[in-house]
């Protein structure tokens, strides 16, 4: 727990490491100043980009203890302001999940790499990045926590799959290899109340570990302080709990 | 983004962006999540040059109702200035 006698301060930075095929991407990294070893947090943008909201949820991880990458999953899109560049992608139809995959692993070997990581890295995302998340867990083996805030398209009919995102995430429950988090709103229609209850049917049916909490009065995006969207009492407990939850399952005793 | 509603189609003309007036070679038009208007879904237009990189772009943001009146107006426009369904090339 923080109290006004401590020292603090903390390092933020763009980076580079390697992503999907071993390409160079750029991320953002913020981490407390210190020896550590402190756990890691690799943080997946929305489909709105790579962008101040994503920095700042960096800093807050950092603030907290946690060494957090955000990896600019729209690299290979070209560069310019984040709102051009996402519009871009969006017009694309979103990246294609096997290169969003690669880079997050990228991202989380990144982080274990790091002599001030403890060994342990958890995944968190909202939005697209949320379903990112879900793939993220049950693909790839090595996180230890992840948190899927109202993630959509994590249920998905067949005739909506395409050449970039072939599967469901929601077919991949089997393989989910770590415990998860969700944060939902009842007013969101992606995923709706329903989608989210059958995702919850299939991690129970796999015997899977994970905690969902759908929160009343609050839609798609309800931690985004820009945007009308915004609940702040569920988004304060629904930082509470994702801090709960990588507390408990990122610290190094664990 | 969630709904990853997009069309696109291939254009001619010119846009005003930021940097002034560049020619613009696409349009996409989605209904999804929008960044600067205070809905949860808009109808999102983006007038671009790809060949030009991310920033060569004019972008608006509407509600629905907005978009529908969008499309009544240009039809009406290309339709009182003799223009029809015909000419598209």
């Amino acid at each position: 727990m923080y109290t006004t006698d401590m020292y603090e301060g903390m390092l933020a930075e763009t980076t580079t490491l390697r992503g999907h095929d071993g390409d160079v991407i750029n991320a953002y990294l913020a981490r407390p100043l210190g020896a550590g070893p402190f756990p890691g947090v690799v943080l997946i943008h929305h489909l709105p980009g790579w962008d101040e909201w994503y920095r700042e949820a960096a800093r807050r991880f950092a603030h907290h203890g946690y060494v957090s990458i955000s990896p600019n999953l729209y690299f290979r899109s070209g560069h310019g302001d984040p709102e051009d560049v996402a519009a871009m992608v969006r017009a694309e139809g979103g990246v294609p999940d096997d290169q969003a995959m690669g880079d997050v692993e990228g991202s989380m070997k990144h982080l274990r790499s790091l002599p001030y990581v403890n060994g342990r890295v958890g995944v968190i995302g909202t939005c697209s990045g949320g379903r990112h998340t879900v793939l993220a867990a049950s693909r790839i083996e090595g996180f230890d926590a992840a948190v899927d805030c109202w993630g959509g398209n994590v249920v998905m009919e067949k005739a909506a799959l395409t050449h970039a995102q072939p599967v469901a995430p929601i077919d991949y429950t089997g393989g989910l290899s770590c415990p998860l988090l969700g944060l939902f709103g009842e007013d969101d229609d992606s995923p709706t109340p329903d989608q989210v209850a059958m995702h919850e049917r299939e991690l129970k049916r796999h015997g899977k570990s994970y905690e969902f909490h759908m929160y009343p009065d609050a839609g798609h995006g309800f931690f985004y302080y820009q945007r009308p969207s915004y609940r702040p009492e569920q988004a304060m407990d629904g930082w509470a709990r994702i801090f709960r939850f990588f507390g408990e399952h990122l610290a190094a005793s664990v | 983004m969630c709904t990853m509603i997009v069309e696109r189609a291939g254009i001619s003309g010119s846009g005003k962006g930021v940097d002034g007036w560049f020619p613009v070679s696409r349009v996409n038009v989605s209904f999804d999540h929008p960044t600067h208007a205070p809905l949860d879904h808009a109808l999102n237009i983006d007038f671009v040059n790809e060949a030009q990189g991310p920033g060569a772009r004019v972008a608006v943001e509407l509600s629905s109702e907005s978009g529908l009146a969008l499309a009544h107006a240009i039809q009406t426009a290309l339709q009182r200035a003799g223009v029809t369904p015909a000419d598209a090339g």
